[in-house]
């Protein structure tokens, strides 16, 4: 699997192109379809992410020493942009995501749906993202 | 005819006043459609701020030197200019807060403390905003009393048939919202006040959303209280309004202690300053005061009546427009509703829609819009809300409905 430096920059590339919004939305309305999504039996409450103005249900599994994500949104392109942290995150150590730097968010001009007011919530995803690498890193990291 | 008072008004000289709509945000003309929210300030507003923290800034009250005495009299002043646009009896039933949240806490505790008993009931209705439910429901809690609630049709428009059956020889207060900040209704409050009257009830009307739109005459409307913000009123943050009959605020015990709302303090026993500094403790936000003064004097000088007129005007403007849209729902059609409209689009998410709207420079909110219960009632997650001002154009709503049909275009 490739590393997670090089996947954000390949994202970072794809995103390049576009120097029009709604290009880039359109980009991430697709992307949005090709994301892992969760069980329909973890779409329930316990699985939403706190902070998001759309419902963002997040699941993370453990299998060969690695997370695997499934998740999915009722808003579209807060989905395409979970689509976009699942292909960086997902099927990877925990460590490795407990210590990833998420350059590419900055890079393809998400940055400011980082900021805690923000109503999709992308940092609220980061966060419950990393909060499942840490608890299954406690569980099974010394394995 | 809605087409003589949308020529007849000068919106172009206005938005002059207001430097920050002449912008461009995402490579686009602002259209700024979120004055629910907050409105923008008028240069005269801005400026008096400025003036006063590079020239005449002085604590109030107090003071025997020149600026003090100055700032003193400003803040009286505009406590008067508040007084003459809502024309209360006198300028002692204006208290300044911070906001209208503040106010009705305010209210809520004091009312609470001298009126409320066990038992009691508080009726609020179905389309408050959570800062008119909120401080009720926990003073019910702290005083075990009851707040019931007159419900509204998927219209938009208040059950007010409701209203004699929810009140009892146990109801104190009625609080109400004048214009909903979701649906845009602009309810009969005449017509609740009457019928607490002949009940002996208070009634408290939440103005934060229909006074920048329409004119207000306390003495008319005979309400007990009246609170707004002055931030949606195109003056500064941080500084709101109480009105209430001089009978009731010399009733009421002070919420907040603390200096300029005494009278003698010593260790055995306080004694209280008279209204309305009774209910101002500590140092009150008298920049806001003094910026809110020139809010409401720029809009008494541009006349609320012509407002009002313009602004209905882009209403019909804009329902008319929306009609002509397949798939769009708004929320609210009650005939003289304020330019405030909230809506979903058929099978597009409210935050999706907000996104995209907001890279076509245009502002609108999108979620619940604190009032959650509107939302339940139409069984929804959250609404995308256009709230016009005076400032805004017809060009600006037909390319809120291009922007419509941009979203349409990119998600169905």
């Amino acid at each position: 699997m490739a590393a997670l430096q090089q996947v954000q920059e390949e994202i970072i590339a794809e995103f390049v192109v576009f120097d029009d919004w709604m290009d880039r939305y359109n980009y991430l309305i697709e992307l949005s379809k090709q994301l892992d999504i969760i069980d329909p039996r973890y779409k329930t409450n316990d699985y939403i992410i706190k902070g998001c103005q759309s419902k963002v249900w997040l699941n993370a599994e453990y299998n060969e020493n690695k997370v695997v994500y499934s998740a999915d949104s009722d808003a579209i392109i807060t989905k395409g942009i979970i689509s976009l942290l699942v292909r960086v995150l997902s099927k990877r150590s925990p460590k490795e995501i407990i210590d990833a730097d998420l350059f590419f968010i900055d890079a393809i001009g998400l940055r400011e749906n980082l900021s805690p007011t923000r109503a999709n919530g992308l940092l609220a995803m980061v966060k419950q993202m990393k909060l499942y690498a840490i608890a299954y890193n406690a569980k099974f990291g010394n394995r | 005819m809605a087409a003589n008072h949308l020529n007849m008004f000068d919106v172009k000289k206005i938005r002059d006043d207001f430097p920050i709509l002449n912008q461009q945000v995402n490579k686009k003309p602002l259209v700024y459609f979120d004055n629910g929210a907050t409105t923008q300030k008028p240069s005269s507003v801005a400026n008096e701020v400025l003036a006063y923290y590079l020239n005449k800034n002085s604590n109030i009250h107090r003071g025997v030197h020149y600026l003090s005495a100055q700032a003193t009299l400003d803040y009286e002043n505009a406590r008067e200019t508040v007084r003459s646009f809502i024309n209360a009896k006198n300028s002692d039933e204006i208290i300044f807060t911070s906001g209208a949240t503040s106010s009705l806490n305010l209210l809520a505790f004091s009312f609470g403390e001298k009126f409320i008993s066990p038992g009691d009931e508080i009726i609020v209705t179905e389309m408050e905003h959570h800062a008119n439910i909120v401080p009720w429901q926990m003073l019910c809690g702290r005083k075990n009393a009851k707040l019931k609630v007159i419900p509204f049709d998927n219209n938009g428009l208040l059950l007010l048939e409701r209203l004699p059956e929810l009140i009892s020889e146990k109801t104190r207060l009625i609080s109400v919202i004048h214009t909903s900040n979701v649906l845009g209704t602009v309810n009969p409050i005449k017509e609740i006040i009457n019928t607490a009257r002949r009940h002996n009830i208070a009634v408290c009307v939440d103005a934060a959303q229909s006074v920048q739109h329409l004119p207000i005459d306390v003495q008319e409307l005979d309400c007990d209280f009246l609170v707004f913000s002055g931030h949606k009123v195109y003056g500064p943050t941080g500084i709101g309004v109480i009105y209430g009959k001089e009978k009731w605020l010399e009733q009421l015990p002070p919420w907040q202690g603390g200096g300029d709302m005494v009278d003698e303090v010593s260790f055995d026993k306080t004694t209280y300053n008279q209204l309305p500094f009774k209910f101002e403790a500590g140092t009150t936000n008298y920049i806001g005061a003094a910026g809110l003064a020139k809010a409401l004097e720029y809009l008494s000088n541009t006349g609320l009546d012509k407002i009002h007129r313009y602004e209905q005007s882009l209403t019909e403007y804009a329902m008319k427009k929306f009609k002509e849209i397949d798939g769009l729902n708004v929320f609210g059609n009650v005939s003289g509703k304020a330019c405030i409209f909230s809506f979903i689009i058929d099978g597009v998410h409210p935050l999706d829609t907000g996104m995209v709207l907001d890279k076509m420079g245009i502002a609108v909110r999108t979620g619940t819009h604190c009032a959650q219960p509107v939302m339940q009632h139409f069984g929804v997650d959250g609404m995308v809300r256009a709230s016009l001002a005076f400032y805004n154009t017809t060009e600006e709503i037909d390319y809120l409905c291009q922007g419509i049909d941009q979203v349409k275009k990119m998600f169905l």
